[in-house]
Formats: structure tokens, sequence, C-alpha cells
């Protein structure tokens, strides 16, 4: 089985697959830098001299004032109070708010690469994994082997789930490090507030709590290499249906972007829950944004992403071992 | 002494949507032979050849490889073919030696040795570390026998593989095979469309059209029944009369007489009509066409 994933990921290395993508994540991270570099000269600017810590204490005094006030619910009194401790721990440590580190920049970038930035590099992968070999006929030289069939789907599989996890590292140490020139390499330690939960119009705030930045940082590592996983098994399963690579990137492209446009448009469409494409975003929950259909929770989502990627790895298993091929 | 069945056919079918296109297919293949699998395109060979190395599941009937059921046990049966189906595809983008290490670690025992041994047997030495996007047909379709050879076949299965090669490649290739077969011992089954191809390098050979087996049998007996003399001579009408007396006229017009191919007896008649005054100008032996031969074992049905 590991000569077989061997000779997998060998097809893929040596199609420069991987070197690709690591290049557009390192051109895009660039390009991100400096934009978001450029935002912030131009915050600083507008904002004149005014030194930030000032501002700081001002907000501190003004959260410390309403905390004084006695007609508060005592949920809302707990949220102020962390609010507060935040932001003591930016004067304490001598942390810019709003000046950006290598760490915060890697979770913004995540939290927009996941639903279709990374996904996009999964495709470029898990697309052509069964198709090439199909539309190129070697698949025949590969299936006429002393090995059965599943096993031949299985290492590609591997191969894959190995190439998800090249991805992933790439995009964090390239957005690390790339972003890092810039803003500093400082910041894994800021506390971020977590544990919102929108209940329609408001937000619940009772569990609202603080977690160091790293662990935030992984967490949603975490849930975009779960995405990933998810979105290169529908892809795979597209590969080992067709023959055509570029349609299987033409429906998986298609469904993506339906799934970014639909999330903005079925807050009344309730069965619309059900579909992957608009389950992507779940760092969001994270992150306390309101969800694209009410009642959506991390869990729902998952398990939502969960079922598709099973079904697909299925019906993927069961037509390449049973499949005629010409 | 009886050879070693190697590969054994039973009435395989295959039904593809409805429509049967193999309809019952039985043969056996023994070792050290060529055996030739001839008919024209859409003969359902390509399709047979699929079913024989398990790409495609046959509705019903059975393959057996040396002794081991195809559907039943299937690494056991799959480790003793080596083939190529069609065209001999290889990754473009990887070394000539690196296809053959990537198809070697799908097989159990095949080492760089036996790497090293099928390059220099199909005589790839030179170019075997170029890339294959880089090789000619030829080259391609010999790195194709390599991968075929790796795993130490006891049947090397074959489709059209002289398609596309130039005239010396086809001969080379003719050589080769007819060396496997005799000095290592392989049964070869090689499919085509063209008779002369299967008729120079075939021990027996199997006939097929639309989806059945017409004729299975040795080349010389099967090409002998159908071989036909074509005569020319002046005058045409009493040369045609001296021969009906000997033989049957199958065919007879103003320029040329046919008759049946007998090489003992065709000397006799010759004699015959010189004696007779009529000048003969031409006396030429003709195989059968593929057509012929069809047309003969279907009793008139054509090929398409």
């Amino acid at each position: 089985m590991i000569k077989l994933v061997y000779n997998e990921m060998l097809k893929i290395v040596r199609k420069k697959r991987l070197w690709v993508i690591a290049a557009i994540v390192a051109v895009l991270v660039a390009l991100f830098t400096y934009a978001q570099y450029r935002e912030t000269e131009e915050l600083k600017k507008r904002l004149g001299t005014t030194d930030w810590r000032t501002q700081l204490q001002q907000q501190i005094v003004d959260l410390q004032n309403r905390l004084q006030s006695p007609s508060m619910s005592e949920e809302w009194r707990k949220y102020l109070q962390i609010r507060l401790q935040q932001q003591q721990y930016y004067l304490e440590h001598d942390i810019n708010p709003s000046a950006p580190g290598a760490p915060t920049f890697m979770r913004v970038f995540i939290e927009n690469a996941i639903d279709l930035f990374l996904p996009l590099l999964v495709m470029v992968v898990a697309a052509d994994l069964v198709s090439s070999e199909a539309s190129t006929g070697t698949i025949k030289l590969l299936l006429v082997r002393p090995v059965k069939r599943w096993k031949v789907l299985l290492s590609k599989y591997i191969a894959l789930l190995l190439s998800v996890s090249f991805i992933m590292l790439t995009t964090a140490v390239l957005s690390y490090v790339i972003s890092g020139l810039v803003f500093g390499y400082g910041g894994f330690r800021l506390p971020l507030l977590t544990g919102f939960v929108p209940q329609g119009e408001d937000l619940n705030t009772t569990n609202v709590h603080m977690i160091p930045q790293w662990e935030y940082v992984l967490m949603e590592l975490g849930l975009a290499t779960f995405v990933s996983v998810v979105v290169g098994t529908l892809t795979f399963m597209l590969s080992v249906l067709l023959r055509s690579t570029a349609a299987v990137m033409g429906i998986m492209l298609a469904s993506l972007i339906s799934g970014a446009i639909l999330s903005n448009m079925v807050s009344s469409w309730h069965s619309a829950k059900y579909l992957f494409m608009v389950n992507l975003r779940l760092t969001d929950y994270i992150k306390g944004t309101t969800p694209p259909v009410e009642g959506m929770t991390l869990g729902f989502s998952m398990a939502v992403l969960a079922v598709w990627g099973l079904v697909a790895l299925i019906v993927a298993f069961v037509v390449f071992t049973r499949r005629d091929v010409y | 002494m009886t050879k070693q069945v190697t590969l054994a056919v039973k009435e395989l079918r295959k039904t593809i949507r409805g429509k049967e296109i193999i309809k019952g297919i039985s043969f056996e293949l023994r070792e050290g032979e060529v055996f030739g699998f001839l008919g024209p395109n859409g003969a359902g060979k390509t399709t047979t050849i699929r079913m024989l190395v398990g790409l495609i599941r046959p509705t019903s009937g059975t393959v057996a490889i040396c002794g081991y059921d195809l559907h039943h046990r299937f690494t056991e049966a799959i480790r003793h073919i080596g083939c190529i189906v069609e065209n001999p595809e290889m990754y473009p983008y990887l070394t000539g030696w690196e296809n053959l290490e990537h198809f070697a670690r799908m097989m159990p025992e095949v080492g760089e040795e036996r790497i090293m041994e099928v390059t220099k047997l199909v005589g790839l030495e030179q170019r075997i570390h170029d890339r294959v996007s880089t090789y000619s047909l030829g080259m391609r379709q010999r790195l194709g026998i390599a991968q075929a050879l790796l795993g130490k076949p006891k049947v090397l299965i074959l489709d059209e593989p002289t398609n596309g090669l130039d005239p010396a490649g086809i001969r080379e290739m003719r050589a080769f095979i007819r060396f496997l077969a005799e000095t290592e011992g392989l049964s070869v089954l090689v499919s085509s469309h063209l008779l002369s191809e299967i008729q120079l390098m075939c021990d027996r050979v199997a006939i097929m059209a639309k989806g059945r087996l017409l004729a299975v049998d040795t080349v010389e007996r099967l090409l002998k029944e159908q071989a036909r003399v074509v005569w020319k001579a002046d005058p045409v009408d009493k040369a045609r009369a001296l021969l009906a007396e000997e033989t049957e006229v199958l065919r007879a017009n103003e320029e040329i007489i046919v008759t049946p191919y007998e090489p003992a007896k065709l000397a006799a008649w010759n004699t015959k009509l010189i004696r007779a005054g009529v000048a003969v100008a031409q006396i030429e032996p003709r195989l059968p066409t593929l057509e012929d031969l069809f047309i003969e074992l279907t009793g008139g049905e054509t090929i398409d």
C-alpha cells in the first residue's frame, strides 16, 4: 500500500501540481500583504498622530464607566468585562490592536480563504487524480496489475489527503512568513474573543470568552482542513465519474461559486442549509457572524459536510470497483 | 507431448445496454504459441481482450489464467498476464525508467534487475532515462512491451501491436513476438485486422466477426482451404474447359480463370494446358483476402 501511495504522490509531484499551488499561495499572500500594508498606512494617516495608547486608555475608561451603571443585564455586564480585560491586555503588553502582526494576517487570510481559495487549490490536485488516467488511457495499465481496484483508488485518496495537508501547511507557513516581513512576527498571544452565538437579530454573549490568538488560528486551520478534505472528496468522486478533468473543474467551480452567492440570499429558503456549499464558512461560527440560514451551527455544518463527503467517497469506491473500463 | 493450457476462455458473453456485443466465445491458449485474433474493426476483438484482462466484467462465461479464475481470484490470475490494450499509454511526464518502476511497485517480486532485464530485452537502454514525451511511437510501443513483460507473465496479450509502426518496426515486432513464444515459452495472443500479419507470425488463429468466433484453427489449414489460383491463358475458353475436367472452376471471364489452390497438382494441370496448345501467361496462387475468408465462412455475409 505504501508503494502505491508513493506512486500516486510521485505522479502528483512530477506533474508539478504542488509547486504550482505553492507559487499561487506565495503570490497571493504577497499581494494581500501589500494591500493590507497600504490600508494600515492609510489608517494611520487618517487617525493623525494620535497615540493609540491614549485612545486605548480612553476606551478602557469608557468601559469602566459603563460597567458602573446599575441598570444592566448580567449577561451584558459579563461581556463588557471580558472586553475590558482584552483592552487592558493590549495596553499592558504594548499591542496596537489596529496594527496587525503576521498571526493576525494569517487568521484573517484563512477566514477569507476557507470557502473559495483553499477549496480551489485542493481542486487543482483532486480534479484530475482519476479522470486524467481515464482520459489518457493509463488507467488500463494501472488496473491490469495484481492489485485490487479498491486499493488502487484508496492509494489515490490517501495521496489526496497528503496533498491537502501539504496545501494547508504551505498556506499557513507562507502567510505567516511572507506577511511577517512587513508586519512583524509577534502576536500569537494576542487575546481574541470567541463564543458569540447569534440568535435572530441579537448576539448571545453568554459564552463569550478570551482565547489566545494561536489557539484561534489552530482552530481555524483545523476547520479549514476539514472543509478542504470534504471539497477534495467531492472533487475526487467527480473525477471518478467523469473522464474530462475540465468537466470536473467546471462542476466544482460552479457549485463553490454558487455557494458563495447563495449564502447571501437563502435566509428564507430553509432546506438550502443541507447544500454543502453554503456550509463551507465554518470559521464564521467562531467569529460569531450570522449564518446564511437561521439555526445553522458549527456542529450542524460539520455534520452536513461530513455526510456529503462520506456519500461521495462511497459512490467513488462503488463506481470505480465495478465499472467497465473502455 | 501436450502443451499446457495457459488461458482458457469459456462461453464468454457481454451485453451492453440490452445489446449482445460478444456472443459466446470459447478458446484456449497453449504454452509457447502465438495465437492470432483476426477480425475487422468492430468485430469485438478489443472488448474480448478487455474481458480477458479484467477491465470489463463479462455478462457470463469464465476466463481462467493458469488455472485461476479471473473473476474470483483476480490477483493470482492477473499476475500471469502481461498486456497492452490498444495503445501503450504511459505517463509522458515520467521517464521510461520511472514508468517501469511505477508499474513494478504494483507487482510482487519485481526489482531493479528485472526492470534492467526487460529494458535490454526491448532494446531501450539508450533512451530509458529520457522522458516518455520525447519518445517516438515505436519506442513507446517497445516500452509498452517492456511493462507487459515486467512480471514474467505466462500469457502476453497484445492488441494490434504493429499499429502505427513503420515497416522496419513491424518486422522487428514480429520477430520479437516469435522469439518470446519460442525461446521464452510465452503464450502470446495478438489481435489484428490484417490477415497478412497474422499469417506471418501466428501458429493458430481465431477469426472473429460480429461478436462470434467463426473458426479457430492453424493458420496453414485455414488459409489452404481458401487459397485460389488465378490463371491467365489464351485462348481462355479452351483453358477453362480443360481445367474444368481436372478441378472446379470457381470463376471465369474473358481474361482470368480462378480455381482452388492445390500445389501438388498445379504442375500437371499446367502441362495439360500447354500440350493442348494453350498459351499460359500466368499462374498466380493467391491467398484469400480477409474479405474472401469471411464471405466463405459466413456464407456470403459481408464483414461490415
